[in-house]
């Protein structure tokens, strides 16, 4: 066997050049345009009608498109479909635009849409009421379907175009066909991204590569509504537990966009010159905090005003926020700043009146029963209002149980109808988009049909009968006007206490642009502008 | 050897009775979190049907267990995908971490031990000291965080986080992994590097390596080949025992470094009350336990000759 020495010079160029292939390695798949994003949290549940979680929401938004949609002046816009109207406002006939393919690229048929709503409709909070107005569903035509009413109804257009968060997304017949109950797993939609199934590992990874089928509408973009134009090749979602490491992430160029930034860390980006921070959700959250009317001490309306009274939303929102340029106080259950928001109750309900609590307790003939608070520790955004809610209610003159527990364990014990004395629960708070929270069935604190409604189980029956006035009413001003009555209702019957709104920013490095200000989060018309 | 691995049989099958009675017993309902908080009853009571929570406890355990003798995890209830696929896509960045954070430890702490035990009081004896109690009373994650913004942030040479497999090529795999495993180790290097120290202490007092000594054997010699290697057993089991840590305790590592091991999902799956997950995950870590356990009582053997006079004999 004979030996060949390389040369020095040799050996510095093979050096060289492995360097140079090992750093082509590095750059060459970032070169492509990949919108590397850091969602609020990893994506585990892919069905959009299954959980109501907004990490779900967000990704219909990335695959299925909407039959309607809405713009930023609350407006409803056609979508996939446009309709018309009979002059008795009793029947609706959607005509499915030209060219909308599913990502098999078979056509999209009435009878697609049919399935879709009829399976949004087994569990949506606007979808069940609404299938009561509702005397059939019939397809006219591949393009073309009827929805004939007993009665007009408000809700039909507004739960198409419905932002959040549980959106009517249109899905292929033989998915929309599965039990609403039953979770999907075939990710097939017609809108402007579609899902890359290899690439995706749940709670991690989601990768979206642009539907080059997808022909948009020709308006400008505006909320859910106008054109979804998609200018980058691939969307990827990661998920990165620890904050810290995500904005730093941002910061050296390893991501592009976060979500939801935490307030305290704003200050690692401010004055960043390739940074960008905006609360491009400019509606906002709304925070609050609900008691179990089952049960002693809330059982007593007395008393939920009392709790209500005392607690001040200032505090509450500088311990959540903490900076004030992004917080502001309201006193309005369907949210300051929608069309149905109003205030009635701000009187009482901003400052934090102890003195008022303690005559409420005292005219109530308190008798020490324990409040049984509910503190979440690992979800930030709702962590600390458990505390000054239990000082608040302490100085009172409540007896005051603060447990604390896990996000999940705490829903799982909102499930729990006992007495305090035998696991039960008192008060939690929580907190919501104003763009699922702006009508009285899209917000889930507003049904008050006793054991039939969501957690508290609160039972007034004035409301339901507003809900159902509100379902009757087709014009925005009746709807004002009764969601007006809904708010005086429900402050004064302590069915949810507001504690403030804030905006929860989002960070994105400045070589991408065209980020859209909306309650949800999109990712059409984003382009990449910079290196 | 095959003794002890079918004795290990019934250590698994009781570990997986207990955590799936733990589980079960455990405040929580995977349905509540698939259903999101603002479900009706109704509608979480339709969502147990569907996952098969309604089913008494010993027919859900019946189904489980059954499943798994043909080797299947089950599915994940809140993903649906199968939970071994689940661990596999996971387990690459998990192992990856691990053995190097192993070897890293390994190539600077036995050194370190030796140095020490060499000269007790000395000056390399002190600073072995000193960094043991750096490594030992500072937690990885804020190591790790000074990592980052030392080497990452502030000089540009390594990425904040993330992982890349040994696929996507060697130095992009390896660049991910060096801050991290400098993050982990260092508790273990102080851990190995005093367990070295002490057992070479008490070893080159013995006679034999005065005899050594006394037959004019150079200093490494001694050190090495006479000492280290009689002291190897307690070290053996330090490691033993850091290796098994490492593989199920680096959830804070990898949450600091974004990498998506078994630690990161087992606290997922936790969080979410995803019950085939959480039992998956725990029998494959009784597993590696047991396996890490044997190998070391292979090693011991190894290393000391009169338990191997002792097996024939």
């Amino acid at each position: 066997m004979t030996t060949q020495s390389v040369p020095c010079t040799h050996r510095v160029a093979y050096g060289a050049a492995a360097l140079a292939m090992l750093l082509a390695l590095q750059v060459g798949p970032a070169a492509a345009q990949t919108l590397r994003v850091v969602m609020q949290s990893g994506l585990r549940i892919l069905d959009p009608v299954v959980t109501t979680g907004y990490i779900t929401r967000d990704h219909g938004y990335m695959i299925y498109d909407t039959l309607l949609g809405m713009d930023a002046d609350f407006n409803i816009r056609p979508q996939m479909a446009d309709w018309t109207v009979s002059d008795d406002n009793l029947t609706y006939t959607f005509t499915l635009r030209d060219g909308l393919l599913w990502h098999d690229s078979t056509p999209v048929t009435a009878q697609d849409c049919i399935a879709s709503i009829r399976r949004w409709a087994e569990v949506d909070g606007t979808g069940v009421p609404l299938m009561q107005f509702i005397a059939s569903i019939d397809a006219i035509d591949a393009k073309t379907f009827q929805i004939t009413l007993n009665e007009p109804t408000g809700l039909l257009l507004a739960g198409l175009a419905r932002l959040s968060s549980r959106p009517v997304f249109m899905m292929p017949a033989r998915v929309a066909n599965t039990p609403a109950s039953q979770p999907i797993t075939d990710t097939t939609g017609s809108g402007p991204f579609r899902f890359v199934t290899e690439d995706y590992q749940p709670g991690l990874r989601v990768v979206y590569a642009r539907n080059d089928a997808y022909v948009p509408r020709d308006e400008p973009p505006s909320w859910t509504a106008g054109g979804k134009v998609v200018n980058v090749d691939r969307v990827e979602w990661q998920a990165i537990p620890d904050q810290m490491t995500a904005v730093n992430a941002l910061i050296n160029d390893e991501v592009d966009y976060i979500q939801q930034v935490p307030f305290d860390l704003l200050p690692l980006l401010d004055g960043n010159p390739d940074i960008t921070v905006d609360a491009l959700d400019r509606m906002g959250t709304w925070t609050y905090f609900r008691m179990n009317h089952l049960q002693p001490p809330f059982d007593n309306p007395l008393l939920r005003r009392a709790a209500m009274a005392a607690v001040s939303q200032t505090d509450i929102l500088q311990a959540a926020v903490g900076n004030p340029d992004l917080f502001s106080t309201c006193a309005a259950v369907m949210g300051c700043g929608t069309p149905n928001g109003d205030e009635y109750g701000r009187d009482w309900l901003i400052e934090g009146n102890i003195d008022m609590a303690r005559a409420l307790l005292a005219e109530a003939g308190y008798d020490g029963a324990p409040v049984v608070i509910l503190q979440p520790t690992d979800l930030a955004i709702v962590a600390t209002q458990p505390i000054v809610i239990a000082d608040a209610l302490r100085r009172a003159g409540f007896t005051v149980d603060l447990r604390t527990m896990d996000w999940q364990t705490l829903q799982s014990q909102l499930r729990n109808q006992a007495p305090t004395l035998d696991g039960g629960w008192s008060l939690y708070s929580s907190a919501a988009t104003l763009a699922t929270s702006g009508d009285p069935f899209g917000n889930p604190n507003l049904a008050t049909a006793g054991l039939r409604s969501t957690t508290g189980w609160p039972d007034v029956p004035e409301i339901e009968a507003r809900r159902t006035a509100y379902a009757r009413a087709v014009t925005p001003a009746a709807q004002r006007d009764i969601a007006r009555q809904i708010q005086r209702l429900a402050i004064d019957n302590g069915v949810v206490a507001p504690l403030g709104q804030f905006h929860i920013p989002t960070a994105y490095r400045n070589s991408y642009s065209g980020f859209l200000p909306a309650p949800v989060t999109l990712f059409w018309n984003v382009a990449k502008t910079g290196g | 050897m095959i003794k002890r691995v079918f004795a290990s049989v019934p250590v698994v099958a009781v570990t997986a009775i207990i955590v799936f009675a733990l589980l079960r017993l455990t405040p929580g309902d995977p349905a509540a979190v698939l259903a999101g908080e603002n479900a009706t009853a109704q509608q979480v009571d339709q969502l147990r049907q569907t996952l098969g929570l309604d089913q008494p406890l010993p027919l859900q355990f019946w189904v489980w267990a059954q499943a798994l003798l043909h080797g299947d995890l089950g599915l994940s209830l809140i993903s649906g995908q199968p939970v071994t696929a689940l661990i596999a896509g996971r387990m690459g960045p998990t192992l990856a971490v691990s053995v190097t954070s192993v070897l890293f430890t390994l190539i600077v702490a036995i050194p370190l031990g030796v140095a020490a035990a060499h000269k007790p009081g000395g000056a390399v004896d002190r600073l072995v000291s000193c960094i043991a109690a750096i490594g030992v009373s500072v937690p990885a994650f804020v190591i790790g965080y000074i990592l980052i913004y030392l080497v990452a942030l502030r000089m540009g040479w390594l990425p904040v986080q993330g992982y890349r497999p040994l696929s996507d090529g060697l130095w992009p795999h390896l660049q991910r992994l060096i801050l991290p495993t400098l993050a982990l180790s260092g508790a273990y290097i102080a851990l190995v590097a005093r367990m070295t120290r002490s057992s070479l202490i008490a070893i080159l007092h013995a006679d034999y390596i005065r005899t050594a000594r006394a037959k004019g054997a150079p200093e490494h010699t001694v050190l090495l080949r006479h000492g280290l290697r009689n002291a190897a057993v307690p070290i053996v089991t330090v490691v033993g025992a850091g290796v098994a840590s490492l593989i199920t305790g680096v959830v804070v590592t990898e949450s600091v470094f974004n990498l998506p091991g078994l630690g990161r999902l087992m606290v997922e799956a936790l969080l979410a009350r995803d019950y085939p997950v959480i039992q998956g995950l725990i029998l494959l870590f009784a597993l590696i336990y047991i396996a890490i356990n044997l190998i070391v009582d292979l090693l011991y053997v190894a290393l000391t000759p009169r338990l191997r006079t002792r097996q024939t004999l």
